[in-house]
């Protein structure tokens, strides 16, 4: 592998890895607000994606498209909590994992009613004219995705430090009852939490369209890396599944040159059961797993 | 997990003692807790059933089943018909697993698809590129899913949460890709075609007939078995680890052990299925093994509710024969109809009873809605 592949297969490492660290990311607000591993996380990034895809073939400029396709997910995340997560509190997480599979699945099937099965391109933000960089050629999507990913953290991180409403959730993810007692309306949050969740998911979908287009199935394969991504962070450590995120992009790009493209999506996975092997709490992991 | 049974034990016969039905390996002293034939009384852990009749319920309905499922030849000669029947054994026998670890262990497995492809695909590659005897590539490929099992078991089974759903999830993907890559074992996506039918002597079972005898009469060979763990010494040991994982531990249950006994024992069912089905069909290719096959499989377990292991039975009922319907109107919409029934059973159905239950309830009450009690909401997973 000469350097100029090299500096190529970390290029597409960083693009794939910002939308797992947004997937992520995804993963960890819903996780730190109710414990629950919300399986109908990567749907949200394969809806983000169509939905754009179909509000620019309505005729409207990307940029609304954007806002339109992310807040069409955003209002599906808060359905999904208040219809199908929030009547199953008092059931168990079991009953919730199973309601979110459920989801995950219909939403997968409706997608693939109104759009077909085929994947759907984008157009890129700005032009797909490459940049040369080191010698390797340079996509400006990928300067969007990772540099909009980037934005995204920071204005998260600046709400959870920051606002009252930040800091309201981030009590309820250290301990729901003295939150709770404090006067934070822990539903409020649950629902903040799927909101913000589908949002940061969607927008990732919106901005990988142009790079690997999209097609009803892609969200699984998305949400269950992310997953991978944020376990290896450590599960509830939101800078972790960040972090996470690329570190995966990155190895699954350099796996590319060093393996074999088809088997690029395994690397997720042997890291995933990796990690769950030998260090449960992943690498940044804030909490501690409870063992049984 | 925390969820249980939505109230006191409702014994419509009560008296207890304790004699084990056929085969269980518990000792005396300690009440059955398998429910009879469905529709009957409830039994549960807590106190004990009559135990002469609940082993007469339970004979009765497991003789009802046999019977009407081996004479069903006698009424069905469409091929079509048979084969979806065949089909239904061979379900049937993957969704026992399931809902055994769904009951047992209160942990989902999003991988099963994948068991049952290394069934089929161990199977195939065995008998048709090494020459193996069916039966023994069979088992081999069962001892192969039980090995993986275990593996995959051990690290995500001793930790709280739902640890086990996301590993078997990446594993059926693994499962899935290795299909595909191995193009030299695997022949890619084009699959293995020619995998030669079971046979046993001159007994020939691409015949459907015949072949329908074989699988159901598998099929109620495990259908018992599950049932006689769910009332042994095991079975208890894993109800009360439901209720309690502390208490139990305390009484000296090995939790996570118990668990990843389970998980094996489903990925082997499920991996038998899986060799009977790539022989009758005599072909195997990656896509029968998706995700959403492993979603159906969990759909099913859902469906009949995991209080028992009949739950299984109907589960996979419903679940054959419901796209049969669907299609009629619409063949892609199938799957759009399992994730709502998912959504929707959860919703309005006490967890673990499932929607049988849950209605025949309403109806004996009046109309009482069965309550879950509230087990703190939420568990965290770390």
């Amino acid at each position: 592998m000469s350097f100029e592949q090299f500096i190529q297969y970390i290029f597409s490492g960083i693009t794939s890895g910002s939308i797992y660290a947004l997937t992520a990311l995804g993963f960890t607000l819903i996780y730190n607000a109710t414990g629950l591993i919300n399986l109908a996380q990567g749907e949200f990034v394969m809806l983000g994606g169509l939905m754009a895809v179909a509000m620019v073939a309505l005729g409207l400029p990307l940029p609304v498209a954007f806002l339109v396709a992310v807040a069409a997910v955003a209002l599906l995340a808060a359905l999904l909590q208040q219809v199908a997560i929030r009547p199953l509190l008092p059931k168990g997480v079991l009953a919730q994992v199973i309601a979110t599979v459920g989801a995950s699945l219909a939403l997968r099937t409706a997608a693939m009613m109104i759009w077909g099965r085929e994947a759907l391109p984008l157009e890129p933000f700005s032009g797909d004219t490459p940049l040369r960089v080191a010698g390797a050629s340079l996509l400006p999507q990928t300067v969007w995705v990772v540099g909009l990913t980037l934005v995204i953290v920071l204005v998260l991180q600046l709400f959870y430090r920051r606002t009252l409403t930040g800091k309201a959730v981030r009590a309820c993810s250290i301990n729901p009852q003295a939150a709770r007692l404090m006067g934070v309306s822990y539903s409020r949050v649950v629902l903040l939490s799927f909101i913000v969740s589908g949002v940061i998911s969607a927008a990732g979908g919106v901005m990988i369209t142009p790079i690997s287009f999209m097609s009803y199935s892609s969200g699984a394969l998305i949400g269950l890396k992310g997953f991978a991504a944020a376990a290896l962070g450590g599960l509830g450590n939101p800078m972790g599944a960040v972090i996470g995120g690329f570190a995966l992009g990155i190895l699954e790009g350099l796996s590319v040159g060093v393996i074999s493209s088809g088997y690029k999506d395994a690397v997720a996975f042997i890291i995933l059961l990796l990690v769950l092997f030998v260090r449960p709490q992943g690498l940044f992991g804030a909490r501690v797993v409870e063992k049984e | 997990m925390t969820h249980r049974g939505p109230e006191a034990p409702e014994l419509t016969s009560a008296s207890s003692a304790g004699r084990m039905g056929d085969g269980a390996a518990g000792g005396t002293g300690s009440p059955p807790a398998v429910p009879g034939a469905p529709g009957r009384g409830h039994v549960s852990g807590g106190s004990g059933g009559t135990p002469g009749r609940a082993f007469a319920r339970r004979n009765a309905g497991f003789v009802v089943l046999a019977v009407v499922v081996l004479c069903l030849p006698l009424f069905v000669s469409d091929i079509y018909y048979l084969s979806i029947l065949a089909f239904m054994a061979t379900r049937f026998i993957v969704v026992i697993g399931l809902n055994l670890l769904m009951a047992q262990a209160g942990q989902i497995s999003l991988g099963h698809a994948a068991f049952v492809g290394l069934g089929a695909y161990g199977s195939a590659i065995l008998v048709t590129k090494a020459g193996f005897n069916p039966w023994v590539a069979m088992v081999v490929a069962a001892a192969l899913s039980a090995a993986v099992a275990v593996v995959i078991g051990i690290p995500t089974l001793r930790l709280k949460g739902h640890y086990l759903a996301m590993a078997t999830l990446g594993f059926g993907e693994i499962v899935l890709i290795l299909m595909i890559q191995l193009k030299g074992l695997t022949n890619g996506t084009d699959g293995i075609t020619g995998v030669p039918p079971l046979t046993i002597g001159g007994l020939d079972f691409s015949e459907p007939k015949a072949y329908h005898f074989l699988v159901w009469g598998v099929a109620l060979v495990v259908f018992l078995l599950a049932q006689n763990l769910t009332s042994s010494r095991v079975g208890r040991s894993l109800r009360a680890l439901r209720r309690s994982e502390i208490a139990a531990e305390s009484l000296g249950v090995n939790t996570s052990y118990r668990k990843v006994q389970v998980f094996a024992l489903s990925a082997v069912l499920a991996s038998i299925a899986g060799s009977f089905d790539a022989h009758y069909i005599q072909f195997v290719s990656p896509d029968q093994f998706s995700i959403t096959f492993s979603i159906i499989l969990v759909t099913s377990v859902v469906v009949g509710g995991f209080r028992s292991v009949w739950g299984a039975l109907w589960g996979t009922m419903v679940v054959v024969i419901l796209p049969e319907v669907v299609k009629r109107f619409n063949e892609d919409a199938v799957n759009l109809v399992f994730g709502l029934m998912l959504i929707l059973l959860m919703i309005f159905t006490p967890i673990r009873f499932g929607w049988l239950d849950g209605l025949r309830k309403r109806l004996r009450r009046g109309g009482g809605a069965p309550s879950t009690p509230p087990d703190g909401g939420r568990k965290r997973g770390g």
